[in-house]
């Protein structure tokens, strides 16, 4: 059987599944279709969220990304980890308490205010829908890459999938196919890394292969690794700081911060039964997402030395053009990979100068879509990276598409402009609301702005300066008020706004970015993409400075936080 | 009778003592005293590398489970369970 027979086989098997799913879990009313009935068990809700919250970028890009950054890669995999320690402790328990559906609705009522509900749905729907144009892309790109289908004809396959369970299933059709979709991916992401390391170290762990000794040798592989890179120039693998050690550290701390705030990560724990299911819930996530999160940096550094050891075979020979593998020949046709033989020696030389190094392109994605064939595993294993990549971007997908959907429905048309609409019609508003942001979302695929690229860094800025600390000071701190925490919203998230767009230009549009993209005009070297922490810290002070001197929030406000804080008294999740 | 107020102050001093260690193995180990921690070798690991892409994953796992069981506790002790 061909491979492209095979991809078909495995991708339409777990499609079947999916719709399978969704026509088992059709939802008749609004609390089913919100929050899942709360009646998910944590464990459930763990591998759920898992899948909602590693997208396209986790399963494709992030190896690859580490893989050429090294030791600065760690930025992500202590930021999109840490989150949820902040999340367990500081959020989830006491919103599973407060029990109702979405964000906005909590800054809402906390903030006894509907401008400060619009305020939350507004941040709510500009970071979602940024996320969203990436998985959109990447299920066009991950179709168009395996199966050898028109980007456009696959995105629209996509759209259909995702329209199918998410209208019919609401929330609940969404989480049960998410758990189907970790066991997907997560089958899809360490079966090639398993035989990696068990060819380069002969250990079967990746994460102790990574540590371990190279076949045969008493040498370290990550030695190996920064003796070669190094001799070409490189930096060495298991230093190379991103920038400085303080952007570093501004950066992990706003993806960390980030994750706890973004909105679809967040209603996942209003679907569980009870208060302490929401916080081991978020343990449980955490363990399904570090098995993927601590296979990563080995993949990242052993397919970065199979690399550098295709490119230098033996010290001081490089390649020979005629004589590369099969996959590196399968992967120029793509134009991921690109050489160029600048002086003709029918050798491919690469090196960290750019004078002299003549491999033209390589993109990072390669380093994990490449890793079956590098590995020569059998197609199935190539079949089912397919599989996985789309699962990873359909799972985040329907997770953005619900929260934006539910905040219209919900916060929107039954917060604000019909408050006396029924459930039968809201339930309605919902779908028509759902297919209306996979219709806005497919738009954006089909049609990606400029600005695409840069936005998913912006989803995090915004959630990390705007929703964590309007969400953590309306339980950590009875004496917040709305005028406080509305200021430090508009306040952080306009410092965040106004920084990424002196820099990356307004809506990236590079060349109105009036104070450049150099690093010298940074703010404490920090980069745009790093400064949602920044943000935060604004947002915190300027809401403690306005609500100190303005009135206290009413008695009955004070009763609610005393009421979220302890966990005794726990209702279903409910809208009214 | 419950008491809710020793209850919340027993919470923050639990959220608190978690949160240092939370910060001291991914900013502390991972970013802040990763040189001096890379003199130390696990095997093929610098210890600071290892805790920046393995360790502070794994404590951030054990932390979350630590604090759910920590405050199942006291929800119990203060009479605020569910």
């Amino acid at each position: 059987m061909t491979l492209q027979t095979l991809t078909y086989l495995v991708v339409g098997a777990t499609f079947a599944l999916y719709i399978g799913i969704a026509i088992a879990s059709r939802v008749d009313s609004t609390n089913d279709f919100y929050v899942a009935g709360g009646g998910i068990h944590p464990i459930a809700n763990g591998m759920a969220t898992a899948a909602d919250w590693m997208s396209a970028a986790s399963f494709i890009s992030m190896a690859g990304l580490i893989a050429f950054m090294g030791y600065g890669g760690s930025v992500f995999l202590m930021g999109w980890t840490g989150g949820y320690v902040l999340l367990a402790m500081l959020l989830a328990p006491y919103l599973r308490k407060f029990g109702k559906f979405t964000v906005p609705e909590f800054i809402g009522d906390r903030y006894y205010s509907k401008a400060a509900r619009i305020v939350a749905v507004i941040c709510l729907i500009i970071a979602s829908i940024t996320y969203v144009i990436g998985q959109m892309k990447g299920i066009g790109v991950a179709f168009s890459r395996f199966l050898e289908v028109d980007y456009n004809v696959g995105l629209a396959i996509g759209m259909a999938i995702v329209f199918f369970y998410a209208v019919m299933g609401g929330m609940k059709g969404i989480t049960y196919t998410q758990i189907a979709q970790y066991c997907v991916l997560i089958l899809a992401y360490t079966i090639p890394a398993i035989f990696i390391s068990l060819n380069l170290t002969g250990n079967p762990f990746p994460q102790l292969g990574l540590g371990d000794t190279l076949v045969g040798t008493s040498t370290y592989m990550l030695d190996k690794l920064d003796q070669v890179v190094m001799e070409l120039g490189f930096a060495e693998y298991t230093t190379n700081a991103r920038l400085s050690l303080t952007n570093m550290f501004m950066y992990t701390m706003s993806l960390m911060i980030g994750t706890a705030g973004l909105p679809h990560v967040i209603i996942r724990f209003f679907t569980v039964p009870k208060v302490k299911d929401a916080r081991s819930s978020a343990g449980w996530a955490l363990v399904f997402i570090a098995i993927l999160y601590t296979t990563a940096p080995s993949v990242a550094a052993m397919a970065r030395l199979n690399f550098m050891q295709t490119m230098e075979p033996e010290p001081g020979q490089y390649m020979k053009y005629e004589e590369r593998p099969s996959w590196v020949s399968n992967w120029e046709k793509t134009r991921l990979l690109e050489f160029d033989d600048k002086d003709g020696d029918g050798r491919i030389r690469y090196s960290a100068d750019p004078e002299v190094n003549e491999v033209k392109k390589i993109d990072n994605d390669i380093m994990v879509l490449a890793n079956p064939e590098i590995a020569q595993l059998p197609n199935w294993v190539i079949a089912l990276v397919a599989a996985g990549g789309l699962a990873a971007a359909l799972s985040t997908a329907a997770g953005l598409l619900l929260a934006i959907s539910s905040s219209i429905s919900h916060d929107l048309l039954k917060g604000v402009f019909k408050p006396d609409i029924s459930e039968r019609e809201e339930l309605l508003a919902s779908r028509v609301a759902m297919a209306g942001a996979i219709g806005a979302a497919g738009y954006l695929g089909f049609n990606p702005p400029d600005f695409a690229a840069g936005t998913v860094a912006l989803a995090f800025g915004l959630a990390a300066s705007s929703i964590f600390p309007a969400l953590m000071m309306g339980i950590f701190s009875k004496r917040m008020n709305k005028e406080g925490a509305i200021a430090g919203m508009v306040a952080g998230l306009g410092v965040t706004l106004l920084y990424v767009f002196q820099h990356k230009g307004i809506m990236f549009v590079a060349s109105t970015a009036f104070l450049g993209d150099l690093p010298a005009n940074w703010f404490f070297g920090i980069e745009p993409n790093a400064f949602g922490a920044v943000g935060a810290i604004v947002n915190f002070s300027v809401a403690y400075a306005v609500s100190a001197t303005t009135a206290r929030p009413p008695e009955h406000i004070q009763d609610l936080v005393e009421e979220i804080r302890v966990p005794g008294g726990a209702e279903g999740a409910t809208g009214h | 009778m419950t008491n809710k107020k020793g209850y919340w102050r027993a919470n923050l001093r639990l959220v608190f003592g978690c949160m240092v260690v939370w910060f001291i193995v991914s900013f502390g180990f991972g970013i802040i005293l990763v040189e001096p921690l890379n003199n130390i070798r696990i095997g093929g690991y610098k210890l600071g590398f290892w805790f920046a892409q393995q360790g502070s994953i794994y404590v951030f796992v054990a932390l979350i489970f630590f604090y759910a069981w920590r405050i199942g506790k006291l929800d119990r002790e203060y009479g605020v369970a569910e």
